[in-house]
This record gives C-alpha cells, structure tokens and sequence, in this order.
C-alpha cells in the first residue's frame, strides 16, 4: 500500500511541519481558546517521531492505529483525542476496506466529529477535513487537494466557533483562523510533499 | 470498598485537588476518590493516561462516576473510557455537572451506597437546575 521509505518521509514531513509552525498554531489558539495547540501537537509529533521506526516497520493501518494512540496519550488539550482518533479510526477502516481509501477517509473524519460532538461549520478542524475527504472522492490531485485544504482553513476565519473553547468568545471568535483548522491545511501540504 | 467512586479531572492539577479536598471534607474516607489535573508535560490542561490512572485509583466494582471541567476534559475521559477494558467502560460514566459541586453532590450520594446512576443523576441535577 505504501513503502516503508515514503511513510518515514511521511511522518517526518508532517513532524517537521508541526515543529516549524508550533509558534504560528499557539499564537491562533491564544486568540480564540488557551494557546496551547502548537506546543500540545509538538509534543505528538515528538513522541511519534521517537518511535518512528517501529512505526513505518509495521503494515499501513497498524502503523497509523499506533500514532493515534501515541497522539492520544501524549497530547493533552483536545486536539490529542481528535487527531489521535481520525489515525485510530483511519487505521481500523483501513484494515477492514484496504482499496477503498476515500471510504475510509470518510468514516474515520466521522469518527472525528463524533468524538468532538461537532460538525462541519462550526470553525473546527472539521471545516478542513471534510473538504479534503470531498477532495479526495473527486480523485482531485494532491496539490488541488492540499489548495483545498488552505482555502477551508482560511475560511474558518469568518465563522463563529460553535465548539470548543472558542466557542464562548461568540462573536468575537469571528476574525481569527481557527487552529485545529490551520494545523490540519499544514499536515495534508506535508502528507502532499512527501507523496509527490 | 462498596461504594460508588470519584474521579476529579481539571485541566488544573490546582483545582482538581481542591475539590478532591472538598469531597473528603465531606465523605471522608466512605468513597473511593481520586483526581487528576495537567497535561502530559505539567501545563494546564488534562491527560488520558493521567485520568486512566486516576480512575484505577478510584476503582469501584459498584461503579465509578468522572467530573470534568472543560471540553477536553470531557473529550480525553470519553477516550479514557473506551481504552478500558469493556467489562470495566461499562461501569465509569461521565457526569454533565460542575466539576467542584458536581463532585461533592455526587459523593454525597455514593457514600450513601446509591447506584452509578443515582450518583450521576444527582450531580446532573445541578445543572438542569
């Protein structure tokens, strides 16, 4: 499904990414939530990356179940829960319909939105991942889909937050991109990069 | 120890604590009673691994009842449950009430040998009121 070579440069890019942009992710959270995302998602992708190895030495849906409990059990906030379970989910799906990736990719986002009791539009990192599953349907290419992706992060702007701690700003969560959003555009342009 | 348990979650290990401290006060040791509060690195914030441990601590075969603060709270003590074994996910339940009055009301209730659903019941009463 994929080689072990291109899932270590996977997860690599989109570490790398995380570390890179961890100032940029705390600084949105601090405007609408607890300025914590970009040091919690560091701390993920640390502990992912330190078992990198044993990781990319397994098959593709042990591989992500095996990140999405690492990102469970070492990130805190909730964007640990989130991410950790679209890997779990996207792992157990994987497992069950290994030729349909875009029928996985879509249930496990459902797995997200229920995890998080929330729903595409409400200013999460629901408004991005629902796009790109869209994306992917539609068999767009990778960097159509990763355009996609930045288009539904910076939409996020403009929207109320209706989950999270965002959520009791109001209006005043209006103006701000939302992090989860802005961390998920910034993981599929790495998940690209290193695909392509 | 026949009676319900507790289990504290703030994103404060500070205010976890605290009203662990204001249960005591108030049920002694009748009530298997345990918190926890901080991410996995001491910030603030909440942990799975610090909140399935909190809930060993607290184990009770009659059940075991979580107060949450905030969001993620909530999110990682719902992922918490579904690591336990399923006999034991079973048995913990997480009250929609306010962490401090949430925990005293429901500890009061356990030390009185009511059920995980008395328990939890009447610290959801705080917040339908």
């Amino acid at each position: 499904m994929i080689s072990e070579a291109r899932l270590r440069a996977v997860v690599l890019a989109v570490s790398s990414t995380i570390v890179e942009h961890a100032e940029e992710l705390t600084a949105l959270d601090a405007a609408i939530g607890d300025g914590d995302h970009g040091v919690n998602m560091r701390r993920g992708a640390a502990a992912v990356v330190a078992e990198l190895e044993a990781i990319v030495a397994k098959p593709l849906p042990e591989a992500l179940k095996t990140i999405g409990t690492r990102l469970v059990m070492t990130v805190g906030g909730a964007s640990g829960p989130l991410y950790g379970t679209l890997c779990l989910a996207l792992g157990k799906q994987l497992s069950g319909t290994p030729d349909d990736f875009a029928g996985a990719l879509r249930r496990a986002v459902d797995a997200v939105a229920a995890r998080g009791k929330s729903r595409y539009g409400q200013k999460t990192l629901l408004d991005v991942l629902y796009p790109i599953v869209d994306a992917v349907e539609a068999r767009r290419t990778l960097p159509e889909t990763v355009a996609v992706a930045h288009a539904a992060a910076a939409e996020t702007r403009d929207r109320k937050a209706l989950r999270g701690r965002a959520s009791f700003l109001g209006d005043r969560s209006i103006g701000h991109v939302d992090p989860g959003a802005r961390s998920s555009a910034l993981i599929v342009e790495a998940i690209a990069g290193a695909l392509l | 120890m026949s009676n319900v348990g507790i289990v504290i979650v703030s994103h404060s290990p500070l205010v976890a604590e605290g009203a662990a401290d204001m249960v005591r006060g108030m049920v002694g040791d009748e009530v298997p009673l345990a918190w926890c509060g901080g991410d996995p690195a001491g910030g603030l914030g909440t942990s799975v691994e610090a909140i399935l441990a909190a809930v060993e601590r607290a184990w009770s075969d009659r059940g075991v009842a979580i107060l949450v603060d905030l969001g993620g709270a909530e999110t990682n003590s719902e992922m918490a449950i579904e690591m336990l074994d399923p006999a034991r996910a079973s048995k913990v339940v997480i009250c929609n009430a306010p962490v401090v009055e949430g925990a005293v009301m429901a500890a009061t209730e356990a030390s009185g040998g009511a059920t995980l659903d008395a328990v939890r019941a009447t610290a959801e009463e705080l917040s339908a009121r």
